[in-house]
């Protein structure tokens, strides 16, 4: 079964469109923030602090005022309260500790690379040179550093982030299904198991990422004119509107915000960044417009990073293998400040971890603590990832010790396909899904059994290089998302999305969406949803985006929202155009309205050959000379839709590594999938999206891991060290859909952004230990690096911490004469 | 990223490049290719005052035949290196290691003297030219002179190379004949190596009459593993034969400890690295 069929003439729904915006954004003729330039335009430079945490004893900007066209140099103390605040919309429970955080603090720095003053200069050049010239005394604060003794710190005297608090810990949040009624109590069926059954626990880690978008943030103020124009390389420009508004007092009516073409976000542009706080008090203040845009190192080391969380499992199961209760009991690392979503994204994990199967008991339990690190914040998937790495991992584990096969396992204990729609033991209630489907066809692409010889085959021989099979089945939530839910979990906001469609006079038209795309290909999926619906070719829509102005209602784009809720807006108020139109064709057609039929972009009269285009009909409301009385001379419609419920795509998926346990490394050999997503509109976007996805998750089990070092200095604060793979280090990735639509939207989708990225982890790692599993190992600690694997091979170890240093290829004393003082860790 | 302001000169010719490192001295800075320059002058880790271009010095540049030798100018470009048939024929272990070296965009604007004066002991021209036996040639304002390559590296990012003189060109004694592999261990491919291992044999029916062995990133330096290459003489061309010599390899070594492995993982990287690459210079995987 596959979605990928032939489109039939004039179908655009399932047609494997080109992106129409890839030509402009691969070449880069086009708005990205940086390449906006104002008359009169200064720049601002970021003079940053090298401690994690630190009382500023004085600030001296005066050589740096007298530099080079140096126009003014700001410390938070001068611009004070108009610098707004950064704003935490979810606080997860009612007596959440949140430090209060000031997007340039006046007494004391939280973070490496917070920002303590600004330069405005007239180049970037002269503003950075500037910034050198800054010179700021600091007296060092004990620095809370290490996720686990930061937990304890309130008993244990240790370091506290934020010492007024008194604590690291920001919230406690909890789910139990005994207590909420959604299912059995965990700790009776973990000493059921204990008496009578098998009781797995481990302890994962997740490791701390880096979005690593390609674009670098960026923003540009404009205060002359009316209303105070922002462009800025943001996911939410909605949300940023708000906060600006509801931070500086600044109404909301003066505030227009643009995120024009943006170069990918992943999560990591999902904030309002004290950046852009700060940029807009300096546009104010001086009168002029400003642009920051941040470097690579800026953008590494104070761009929000992801996961950092140690999971506690114990999962109950039966002797057969029935999962009778799952504990989770997280530690999240949330870094110096509560960031937007912040404590918010272990919980969107928590209803998760159950993921595709019928448990009885389940109780979940997050402690979001504070450090002196960068704050952390959603990361594509956002909760999701860590759910499913953890499950993934579990099943694998609780496979081995039965010593059955991992599908088998899984299959025993997961929702069957005539059981849906299915109520979890989180509460949820799943839409659709047919795991027996999706598992049977990627069991097929895959080759299993071929696989599962060669494994035994190279087992037995005692082969150097070691093959494993890693499993992971899928499912999220996807499309936050129902305002109501939202509102229950204390968040800030609603969930809905917002739509408009504009019919032109020329038959052409324009769709107004409230999602903001940034690298997703909304513009080709959303001009073949309304091409369809209207039945004008798919080269007459133009879809507008990411300007208040324009789009002046919308919630933009995360968590696989933007196609099951902004499509789904989009589709009613399409619907509303022909609902409008309808009346009007009636009357130029001298016929009755009942006796109309919409198809194909055209009104017949039933039964004759008479007709009348929609895009006629919209040059006719143009004219207005010729209208029904009393129906107003526009076909234009808009909707807000609010989903009402989640839906949730699931996937198979499997990997094939090759390990040498000579030295540790890890090759991938084969990996498959088979996602049900639904109806897909476009294929191409769809791989696309698979395609990187998947990348991104094999990452965080193989490459990516933000490193400190004991003195809480970034040390993966480059592409040299921080390891972005490219296409040089994937394979090629076989990829099919099963679909069963979702009963959640009229188009039946089911989000695929941040699917491939919450599936391939585990799979990766299973196949990892699955490889190694006869050596005796159970476990090898993420990023699987050579010398973990290598380590839990010869030491039964999972690998062990990441040393906290980096090789010195462009060390300044790479026999150089020159002189430069640098204090540790700064950055430019 | 925006390096500190810099005056700029490129002079055409040695004398006038040595001229211009006499006047600004300690102020200035020799740039070729500029892919370890411009990194840390953009991340403003360094801000000389002047920076010299050599890229306009054509006597620097390209291979040539030296007779028992092969003469690489210091401004050859990795690419050029790799691509040349002469350098294919008589130091093949130099042409292996350059295509594991960076990427080609790097590869296409750095130089081969200037990733050796760089002295990245991760670098992955200073095992090859050390185990080749390389002569480095360092012009200054007294003349000439002449650096064999177990007196040129001298420490992290350090080489026999003074304030004043720049390095012209690095002779390599030809081994025509030989098998030679790079063994480069990296986690993604566009990394520098974890641990690297240049090997050139010659072999004698199947046995291996003469070795060389260079350790990449298994100290300040690049290193030359001569108990290894003592040991191998002698020995079958198998994995047997080969295993023992090369458990020797990580011997006096003093690898670093860093975010890609710690030194005693690099240790034993050395020795299997080392059996891989001899193997596969004599043509046995
Ligand atoms: C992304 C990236 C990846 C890389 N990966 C690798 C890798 O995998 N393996 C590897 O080996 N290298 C790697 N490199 C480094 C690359 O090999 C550089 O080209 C090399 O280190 C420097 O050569 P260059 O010609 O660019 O020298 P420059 O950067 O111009 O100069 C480097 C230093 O040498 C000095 N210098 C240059 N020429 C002379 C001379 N003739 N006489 C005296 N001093 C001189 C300069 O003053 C400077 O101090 C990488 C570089 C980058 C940017």
């Amino acid at each position: 079964m596959t979605a990928t069929q032939e489109p039939t003439t004039g179908q655009e729904i399932g047609r494997d469109r080109r992106r129409k915006e890839d030509q402009r954004l691969i070449t880069g003729r086009t708005r990205w923030t940086d390449n906006i330039t104002l008359p009169g335009m200064l720049h601002l430079a970021m003079v940053r602090s090298p401690f994690p945490h630190a009382r500023i004893t004085g600030i001296n900007i005066e050589a740096a005022r007298q530099a080079t066209n140096v126009v003014a140099v700001y410390t938070g103390a001068d611009l004070g309260e108009a610098q707004g605040a950064c704003i935490n919309a979810w606080p997860v429970t009612t007596d959440q500790v949140t430090p209060p955080h000031v997007p340039m603090p006046t007494d004391r720095v939280a973070f490496a690379g917070e920002t303590v003053a600004v330069v405005v200069a007239r180049s970037a050049a002269e503003a950075r040179d500037a910034a050198e010239l800054v010179e700021v005394d600091y007296e060092e604060l004990p620095a809370a550093l290490d996720l686990k003794e930061a937990a304890a710190a309130h008993e244990t005297g240790g370091a506290l982030a934020h010492p007024d608090l008194g604590t690291n810990v920001t919230a406690v949040w909890k789910f139990d299904s005994a207590e909420a009624g959604t299912g059995g109590d965990v700790e009776q069926a973990i000493s059921e198991a204990r008496a009578n059954g098998i009781v797995i626990e481990r302890e994962y880690r997740q490791q701390r990422l880096i979005p690593a978008f390609m674009e670098p943030r960026s923003v540009v103020v404009d205060p002359t004119g009316e209303q105070i124009t922002i462009w800025s390389a943001t996911q939410i420009p909605h949300i940023l509107r708000f906060a600006l508004a509801a931070t500086t007092g600044v109404p909301e009516s003066k505030i227009r915000v643009i995120a024009p073409d943006v170069g990918g976000g992943f999560g990591g542009k999902l904030q309002q960044t004290p950046e852009e706080m700060i940029a807009f008090a300096v546009a104010r203040r001086l009168g002029k417009p400003v642009k920051f845009t941040e470097t690579r190192s800026e953008s590494l080391l104070t761009a929000h990073h992801g996961r950092d969380q140690w999971q506690r499992l114990t999962l109950a199961a039966t002797k057969e293998g029935k999962v009778t209760g799952l504990k989770v009991d997280l530690l999240a690392d949330l870094g110096a400040y509560v960031a937007i979503v912040g404590g918010g994204v272990p919980v969107l994990g928590a209803f998760m971890f159950n993921a595709i199967y019928k448990f009885p008991a389940y109780q979940f339990q997050t402690t979001n603590v504070l450090t002196n690190k960068t704050w952390t914040d959603a990361y594509r998937g956002a909760g999701r990832p860590e759910a499913t790495y953890a499950i993934e991992r579990l099943m694998d584990e609780l496979a081995a010790e039965l010593g059955k096969d991992p599908l088998e396992v899984r299959e025993m204990n997961w929702i069957k396909h005539e059981e849906f729609p299915f109520t979890t033991v989180a509460g949820l209630e799943y839409d659709s899904g047919n795991y027996e489907a999706a598992t049977a066809r990627a069991r097929e692409m895959f080759g299993y059994d071929e696989l599962r010889a060669e494994q035994a085959e190279r087992r037995a021989r005692g082969d150097k290089v070691q093959l494993g099979i890693g499993v992971s089945t899928f499912t999220e939530m996807c499309g936050l998302a129902p305002s109501r839910v939202l509102g229950q979990l204390n968040y800030g906001a609603g969930g809905w999305e917002h739509a408009e469609v504009r019919m032109l006079p020329t038959g052409k038209v324009e769709v107004v969406t409230g999602a903001s795309a940034h690298g997703q290909g909304h513009e080709t999926a959303f001009s073949q949803i309304v091409a369809d619906r209207l039945g004008v070719p798919f080269d007459d829509v133009e879809i507008l985006h990411g300007d208040t102005q324009i789009s002046h209602k919308g919630l933009d784009t995360y968590g696989s929202r933007s196609l099951v809720v902004g499509g789904e807006a989009l589709v009613r108020a399409a619907d509303k155009v022909i609902e409008k139109a309808k009346p009007i064709a009636a009357h130029l057609l001298e016929a009755s309205a009942d006796d109309l039929e919409f198809n194909g972009g055209r009104f017949t009269v039933r039964g004759t050959d008479q007709g009348m285009a929609i895009t006629e009909i919209a040059t006719a409301v143009f004219a207005a000379h010729n209208l029904p009385d009393g129906v107003e001379a526009s076909l234009d419609s808009e909707a807000t839709y609010d989903p009402v419920n989640f839906n949730y795509p699931h996937g198979t998926h499997l990997c094939a590594a090759e390990v040498d346990t000579e030295t540790g490394q890890v090759k991938l050999r084969k990996y498959v999938c088979c996602d049900d997503i639904g109806v897909v509109i476009n294929p191409l976007i769809v791989a696309g999206q698979v395609h990187g996805g998947l990348v991104q998750g094999i990452a965080q089990a193989l490459w990516e891991e933000a490193v400190y070092d004991e003195n809480g200095t970034l040390v993966t604060g480059s592409f040299v060290d921080y390891l972005l793979p490219t296409a040089a280090d994937t394979i090629s990735f076989e990829i099919d859909h099963t679909t069963s639509p979702s009963t959640t939207n009229s188009l039946g989708t089911k989000g695929v952004g941040e699917a491939g990225t919450i599936a391939s982890t585990p799979a990766v790692v299973n196949a990892i230990v699955d490889a190694l599993r006869p050596l005796g190992v159970n476990d090898v600690a993420m990023p699987c690096t050579p010398e973990r694997v290598w380590r839990a091979i010869n030491e039964g170890s999972a690998g062990g911490e990441t040393t906290g240093a980096a090789a010195p290829h462009f060390d300044p004393s790479t026999g150089m004469s020159g002189t430069v003082d640098r204090a540790e860790g700064d950055v430019q | 990223m925006i390096p500190a302001a810099f005056e700029y000169v490129a002079p055409t010719s040695v004398e006038e490049a040595l001229a211009a490192l006499a006047e600004h001295g300690d102020d200035a800075k020799v740039i070729a290719g500029g892919q370890s320059l411009l990194p840390v002058l953009r991340m403003r880790l360094n801000a000389p005052e002047w920076v010299i271009d050599l890229g306009r010095i054509d006597s620097l540049r390209g291979v040539r035949d030296g007779g028992d030798h092969l003469v690489i100018g210091a401004m050859t470009t990795h690419h050029d290196v790799g691509q040349d048939p002469l350098v294919h024929e008589h130091a093949l272990l130099v042409s292996k290691a350059i295509t594991h070296l960076a990427d080609a965009q790097v590869r296409h604007r750095g130089t081969f003297g200037g990733a050796l004066a760089h002295a990245d002991p991760a670098g992955d021209l200073g095992a090859p030219a050390r185990a080749l036996g390389a002569t480095f040639v360092v012009q200054g304002p007294g003349g000439t002179r002449e650096v064999p390559a177990d007196d040129f590296f001298v420490d992290l990012f350090e080489t026999a190379i003074s304030d004043d003189e720049i390095l012209t060109e690095v002779r390599v004694p030809k081994h025509t004949g030989w098998g030679a592999s790079y063994e480069k261990f990296v986690r993604i491919a566009h990394q520098w190596p974890i641990v690297a291992v240049a090997a050139a044999v010659r072999l004698d029916g199947d046995t291996i009459a003469e070795a060389r062995v260079g350790l990449t990133n298994m100290g300040s330096t690049p290193l030359r593993a001569a108990a290894v290459e003592q040991a191998l003489v002698g020995q079958p061309a198998t994995e047997e034969g080969v295993a023992a010599a090369a458990a020797l390899a990580a011997e006096g070594t003093n690898p670093p400890s860093d975010l890609n492995g710690d030194a005693d993982y690099r240790r034993h990287l050395a020795t299997v690295l080392t059996r891989r690459a001899v193997l596969s210079a004599a043509g046995r995987s």
